[in-house]
This record gives structure tokens, C-alpha cells and sequence, in this order.
């Protein structure tokens, strides 16, 4: 079943130096339970596709659904559906984590007694439950990341939208935030919508891939499909594949290395 | 919904403020340095208006204590949107307005208990006003940081770029406090410029004060600063709302 389905999605930024068209339609599925992989080069409209699915972002044309909701319609639906982590991450450095915590769970509606025990076992499935009278801005860049994703996981979201989640983060946080999300899919259901600019990460972590492009998809299937159609061969690497895609450069998989 | 959610964005940016006790006693510093060493200079000279120094010099404090403090409110607006906290909140059901009246309402409180203070320090440098006219005067204060907060963080959530937020707040607030004759009664200066004075709005606001601190609650100017004052806020929670609901911030 689908979870998300977007139809020419698209929009355009008005600048003084005249529109500027960040996504110019983007029409992709997401099937309910599956990690999708959202690559492309920097400016290709991955944050901008994300913060229109999340309602951050109004889009100017097209129309999507994200769990049953129009985002158009009833965006208040499709904010109960979603959690979503940006770049920046989303914590006041100067408040407590358990204070962050109770606060989204009283964002998303939860009596106070219920905020303060939901804060507590989200502590405690993504280890945090040392770090709770600490302030956010003490903790490590893989503590905070966690953080923002228990933030995100408050109201058992549907769909997890994550946006480049392990940028900056070190060799050992990233495989953990790695198992944390095949967890998140395997245990919950939860269907996970990730950018990410690191290839090894999509490649281990993807059910399926959709690179994008100028705005709009350049393709899309599984990683081992990709390859294949791409770059030549199953054993091909991502990163030749995403080269070849996104024409980032002009040297094709068989030729000969120029002379140096 | 919207009170549950304003309740819970009021408190969280409450307890932002008690955190940073510092902040809270900062804001009154300027107004105060203008109680110690300005107002002495103006015990005897004729101001024209009725009562003390004190009662003409006090209101005007008061009110630049609230332009000067909530129209840089959007300041922290901006810190956040770097911080990623204004996406985290904006993603979640909250109510959109009670993003903007938590934050708004937080600024009136800290403002009035500002004012409060400057009040007292007023109080033992010989101001002598009827309790009522005070009470009116933290009323009026409570208005006017509503209203400059929430074109601030209007104007917070729209720009792009935060290092022009600064200028852009004192090319406004500077020509405000001056020709609203916040220092000095503007009745004092030629026709030109009180006639001048009479198109920026808290001029109405400061000689409604001032009537308050002699005890005249029922004259034109009071009237007249009522009215100003409760439609420059209509007006700027209007905006504030606006903004808030669309912004793609």
C-alpha cells in the first residue's frame, strides 16, 4: 500500500533575481513499511520535497497524500502522521532533554502525566535515559541526533522523515543510527523517507532509492536495479551509479583513465 | 486548543526568561540610567503639564522601556530558526497563532515586571503618583510589548537575512522614541514638531499615561491613547497572526 504519493509536485521560489523553480515535479510513491533513500546533488530540491511532505512548506503546484492525508486539505492530518528531524536538528541547547521531551509530547496533545512517561520510554529505547537532566546543548553530536529522532517518534508516527540524519557524525553514530532505523521499520512499521549525501548509507540502508535532479526524479528502484541499469553491473559501485544519473561527470564506467 | 497550546508556549519561553535572571534585570538598565542621571536635571524646570518632574519623565520611561525591549523581541526568533527549533514546533499539530501568543504574552509579563521595577526606583527618587494611574500605566506597557513583539517576530519570521534585523529595529525605534516625546512633553517644542509628533502612535499612548500619573482617567487624551492603543494591537496581532499561519519559516 502507499503510504506517500506525490503528483507533480513542484515549487517555485520568488527572488529578486526572478523564480526560482527548487522543485519542478516530483511524482513518486512510498509503499507503507519501507525505506526509501531520497539522493541527489546538493540543490536538487531534497530538503525543499521534504519540508512540502512535512507541511513546513506550501508547495505551488502538484498535490501529495502522506498516509491517507491530503497535504493540502488537511495538513493537521498529515502532521499527526509524520515525524520529521531536519539538518539542524530542532533542540534548544539551553533546555533539558527531559524538558524537550515532555514538551513535544505535550505539543502532541498528551496529558502531562502521559508526556512525562512517553518522555521517559523514549529516553530508554534510544538511550537516553542518563542524559535527561542534562542540557541538549552538552550532548555529543550522536546523543543530540538521537534526541531529535525521539522528539520526532513522540506521537508513533506513521512515516519518519529524516534529513541527512548522520552528517557530521562519527564512524560508530552512524552504525548505530543505522540500527536504529532498520529497528524503527522492522519492530514499528514505521515507514522512514531519508536524504542523505553519504552513498554507503543509502546503499546499506535502502529498500528502494529515488535520485533526484534539477527538481525533478532522475530515477528510481532498487539499489542493485540501479546499478545494473546505470552503471553496467549489479557490482557496480553507488557512487559510479549516482554519477551516471546525475551526468556529474563526463567519464563513462568503461573508459580508459585519462593520462595524469 | 489554542489555550492549552498558548498556555504550554508561554510557559516553556517563561521558563527560558526566569533561566536567564541577568536578561531580565538588563532590560531595565537603560530607562533607570535615564531615571538617575537624566531625571534630576528636569526637577526644576517648567515642563508645562501638572504635577512633579516625576509624573511627566516616568510614563515616558515606561513606554520606552516597551518599545525599546519587545521590538527587538524577534531577535530570539531568528536564534531559533538557526537552532531548528521553530521547524521542530511548526511540524507538530501546535496551533500557529499560540506560537506567536505564548511568545508575545511572555514578553508583556517580563515587561510589566520591568516596569514594575522601574516604577519602585522611581518611587525612591520622589515620584508620587495615585496607585490607579500606575496600575493604568503597566496596563498601557502590557499593550504596546504585545503589539511591537508581534510585528517583530513577524518581521523575524520574513527576513532572510538577520544581520539587517538589527538596523532595520533602530531605524524604527529611534525616530519613534523621539518624536513621540518620550523624554519630554512634545506640547514643549514648536507647532511643526507637535504637529509632527501627533502621526506617530505612541505619542497618544505617553500623554494618556501621563494624565493617568495625575490622576485625570477620564480626559480626551486618555480617551485617545485607549484608542490608539487598542488598535495598534488589533492591528498588529493581525500581522503577527498572518504571518504565523503562512510562513514558511
Amino acid at each position: 500500500m502507499a503510504l506517500i504519493t506525490t503528483t507533480g509536485l513542484s515549487r517555485t521560489f520568488r527572488t529578486k533575481r526572478g523564480p526560482v523553480q527548487a522543485v519542478r515535479g516530483i511524482d513518486l510513491t512510498v509503499r507503507e513499511g519501507e525505506i526509501l533513500g531520497f539522493l541527489g546533488p546538493n540543490g536538487a530540491g531534497k530538503t525543499t520535497t521534504l519540508r512540502m511532505l512535512t507541511t513546513l512548506l506550501a508547495p505551488t503546484g502538484g498535490s501529495a497524500t502522506v498516509a491517507g492525508h491530503d497535504l493540502a486539505a488537511d495538513p493537521a492530518g498529515v502532521r499527526r502522521a509524520c515525524g520529521y528531524v531536519a539538518q539542524s536538528g530542532g533542540a534548544d541547547p539551553q533546555i533539558t532533554v527531559r524538558e524537550e521531551l515532555v514538551t513535544q509530547g505535550r505539543l502532541y496533545r498528551l496529558p502531562r502525566a502521559r508526556a512525562a512517561e512517553r518522555a521517559e520510554e523514549l529516553a530508554r529505547d534510544l538511550d537516553l535515559a542518563e542524559l535527561l537532566d542534562r542540557p541538549c546543548g552538552a550532548l555529543s553530536g550522536g546523543q543530540r541526533r538521537r534526541l531529535d529522532i525521539a522528539m520526532a517518534l513522540t506521537h508513533r508516527p506513521r512515516v519518519l522523515f529524516l534529513d541527512e540524519p548522520t552528517t557530521g557524525l562519527d564512524p560508530g553514530s552512524r552504525a548505530d543510527l543505522w540500527e536504529l532505523v532498520r529497528g524503527l521499520r522492522d519492530e514499528h512499521g514505521t515507514t522512514v523517507f531519508l536524504t542523505t549525501h553519504y552513498l554507503d548509507e543509502a546503499d546499506a540502508l535502502s529498500d528502494r532509492l529515488v535520485v533526484v535532479d534539477g527538481g525533478v526524479v532522475a530515477a528510481e528502484g532498487t539499489p542493485s536495479a540501479l546499478k545494473l541499469r546505470y552503471a553496467g553491473s549489479v557490482d557496480a559501485s553507488l557512487q559510479d551509479t549516482f554519477l551516471a544519473i546525475t551526468g556529474r561527470t563526463a567519464t563513462p564506467a568503461d573508459a580508459a583513465p585519462v593520462a595524469v | 486548543m489554542l489555550f492549552h497550546d498558548t498556555a504550554l508556549v508561554y510557559g516553556r519561553y517563561l521558563r527560558q526568561s526566569l533561566r536567564s535572571r541577568f536578561a531580565l534585570l538588563f532590560g531595565v538598565l537603560m530607562p533607570l540610567l535615564y531615571l538617575f542621571f537624566f531625571g534630576p536635571l528636569l526637577t526644576g524646570l517648567p515642563l508645562g503639564g501638572r504635577g512633579s518632574s516625576w509624573q511627566v519623565l516616568v510614563p515616558g520611561l515606561l513606554l520606552q522601556l516597551g518599545l525599546f525591549g519587545a521590538s527587538f523581541a524577534g531577535f530570539s526568533i531568528i536564534l531559533e530558526k538557526g537552532q531548528g527549533v521553530v521547524e521542530r514546533l511548526r511540524v507538530t499539530p501546535v496551533s500557529r497563532l499560540a506560537l506567536l501568543l505564548g511568545r508575545v504574552l511572555r514578553d508583556a509579563t517580563v515587561f510589566v515586571f520591568q516596569a514594575v521595577l522601574l516604577v519602585l526606583a522611581a518611587v525612591a527618587m520622589g515620584l508620587r503618583a495615585p496607585l490607579p494611574g500606575v496600575l493604568i500605566g503597566f496596563a498601557f506597557v502590557a499593550l504596546l510589548t504585545v503589539s511591537l513583539a508581534s510585528l517583530s517576530y513577524a518581521l523575524a519570521m520574513k527576513l532572510d537575512t538577520p544581520h539587517s534585523f538589527g538596523p532595520a529595529i533602530n531605524a524604527l525605534t529611534m525616530p519613534s522614541m523621539l518624536l513621540s516625546g518620550l523624554m519630554l512633553p512634545m506640547s514643549l517644542g514648536p507647532a511643526w514638531l507637535d504637529a509632527l509628533s501627533h502621526l506617530v502612535p505612541f505619542r497618544y499612548l505617553v500623554d494618556a499615561v501621563r494624565d493617568a500619573y495625575v490622576g485625570s482617567y477620564t480626559s480626551a487624551p486618555m480617551l485617545y491613547g485607549v484608542l490608539v492603543a487598542v488598535a495598534f494591537t488589533a492591528l498588529s496581532v493581525t500581522v503577527g497572526t498572518r504571518v504565523f499561519r503562512t510562513a514558511g519559516a
